[in-house]
């Protein structure tokens, strides 16, 4: 019995190819900000439409791929089996290409529902619940075939990311299509809102967290080469992390006509999501203890430290900004996009990374990729780019929340809201060269993993034999 | 209802609901720390490690009766 790592190949190969584009996108839209004239007045060019294209194409195509890919290729290692159907992950693959196709041609378009990170119209709604259906056979069927007997952790946490976005994605875009490019939201005013904030933070709690977690609980141990540091305690912050998460999304609408039990509900589940976070946190760092040597010489292992520090750093700073008087100055600044690339680019894209170039080597039997300095420069590059960026735009949003807030005597307002957009306009283009030096990175991601697995025929790995300990019942 | 001291509401329901869970999730905490499950975590913990350490002899390795741990 052999592994299908064809489609895991595939994935991967996307993966740095969304990853590059929705960068692009990103770094266009900062320029626009920084400059308004960069639209050049074109509809489709405008920040309206490419926002949307860009937090799709990073989440959904860049950070999708990944999770998918990567899933695929632990779910098969750590149950020793090949996925159930070749044909059945040929369509996942190509089915979740043609999403991201659809979404990439209807966002500039201008087709969309509104819906923050759900902006993408019904007919494709439905193409992802059909394909993320199969994803999910194709996943919980390799797991009841496994020849060992334990379920890995990493198979847990893609498991909740998996079953959790099924349940979000279809409950958030219920709607009533009035024609093929147009629908409407079952749910009207405070509902409306409390369930696209439902959806839109556990997105933030099982796609960017628990799934990338899941690549965490595999590829650090395997780099590390030592097991993770308490399995023990991954068991436990697993339930609470995932039991907490759902409750936190009414921390996106303080102060707005959601009723106000319900704000602070939020906030204090919001709170106690500290500790399950840093409980992932902390077994992912300690994992290395006793190797921390090993930090010097493998770049690998220093984005996917640098990807968990990130990590522990903005699971500190939701909580904070979930507390209502904090969220009163840090709310509709740019401090909260400072915080959103903290954990999307510094905890999402460095572990992704970090994870793909312990991956891509053993796609063709090696362990190292074709080059280490290029992993070094592109290490680089994210690190600074990454602390550029949260910098400017910590210093903007703190500058903005105490601009809008401040009063003269006679109670008229300071600065005008023009005032705020002038005095932010240096940090956006100090943001944009973050962004930049971190989108240069990609580029060394794209050569290196072109060399590695050009350099040699891929070969069917053969899967492992179930271990005595290991008999399935 | 006659006889009955106690109104039962959803606030009871959720108030059970509620002790059921801080019951449950202490039974983890005690569940997962118990001396029994230490070798079987600690066996499920290497299941990421054994493809490139090696420890656990492939099909390879089986058919041809040589310890072909893995070659990478």
């Amino acid at each position: 019995m052999t592994y299908n790592d064809k489609v895991v190949r595939q994935f991967v190969v996307v993966t740095v190819l969304w990853g590059i584009v929705g960068m692009l996108v990103g770094v266009i839209i900062a320029a626009q900000l920084w400059m308004p004239q960069l639209n050049f007045d074109i509809p489709w060019l405008s920040y309206g439409r490419l926002r949307p294209l860009h937090t799709n194409a990073v989440i959904f195509a860049f950070g999708g791929s990944g999770l998918i890919g990567t899933s695929l290729y632990v779910v098969q290692r750590t149950c020793h089996v090949r996925l159930i159907s070749d044909k059945l992950a040929s369509f996942v693959f190509w089915g979740w290409q043609l999403v991201i196709v659809a979404a990439a041609v209807s966002l500039p378009l201008g087709y969309t529902q509104g819906k923050e990170y759900a902006e993408l119209e019904w007919p494709i709604d439905i193409l992802i619940t059909v394909v993320w259906v199969a994803y999910a056979v194709l996943f919980f069927g390799t797991v009841a075939k496994r020849r060992v007997s334990h379920i890995y952790v990493a198979n847990w946490f893609y498991g909740a990311f998996i079953l959790t976005i099924a349940l979000l994605h279809i409950v958030n875009n219920l709607a009533l299509p009035v024609e093929l490019g147009k629908s409407y939201p079952i749910y009207t005013g405070a509902v409306d809102a409390m369930v696209q904030w439902w959806y839109g933070h556990n997105a933030v709690g099982f796609f960017l967290t628990a799934g990338f977690l899941g690549m965490m609980y595999y590829f650090v141990p395997k780099q590390a080469e030592g097991p993770v540091y308490s399995y023990r305690l991954s068991i436990v912050h697993f339930w609470a992390l995932i039991a907490i998460y759902m409750w936190a999304g009414p921390h996106h609408l303080h102060y707005t006509a959601l009723p106000n039990w319900l704000q602070s509900l939020g906030m204090v589940f919001s709170l106690i999501l500290l500790a399950p976070s840093w409980g992932g946190m902390i077994n992912g760092i300690m994992t290395l203890s006793g190797a921390w040597h090993k930090l010097r010489t493998d770049p690998v292992l220093k984005f996917m430290i640098v990807a968990l520090s990130f990590y522990g750093m903005s699971t500190f700073e939701g909580p904070m900004m979930s507390i209502k008087t904090v969220n009163a100055l840090s709310h509709y600044t740019d401090w909260t996009i400072g915080h959103v690339h903290s954990g999307a680019l510094g905890w999402v894209a460095m572990m992704t990374i970090g994870s793909l170039y312990c991956l891509i080597p053993r796609l063709i039997g090696e362990k190292k990729m074709y080059s280490i300095k290029a992993v070094d420069i592109h290490f680089w590059t994210s690190t600074i780019g990454v602390v550029v960026y949260i910098a400017s735009m910590w210093i903007a949003g703190v500058m903005q929340g105490l601009m809008w807030r401040a009063f003269n005597e006679d109670g008229t307002l300071t600065y005008s809201f023009v005032e705020s957009l002038v005095a932010t306009n240096p940090y956006y283009l100090i943001r944009l060269l973050g962004g930049l030096l971190f989108l240069s990175g990609m580029f060394f991601f794209a050569w290196n993993t072109w060399k590695t697995l050009s350099s040699k025929e891929m070969k069917p790995i053969t899967a492992s034999e179930p271990a005595d300990w290991g008999e399935h019942a | 209802m006659q006889g009955v001291d106690v109104d039962m509401d959803v606030n009871i329901f959720r108030g059970v609901i509620l002790i059921i869970l801080m019951i449950g999730f202490a039974g983890l905490w005690v569940w997962a720390w118990s001396g029994k499950r230490k070798s079987a975590f600690h066996e499920a913990s290497m299941l990421p490690l054994e493809e490139d350490l090696g420890e656990i002899p492939n099909d390879e390795a089986r058919m041809t009766g040589k310890d072909v741990h893995h070659v990478n």
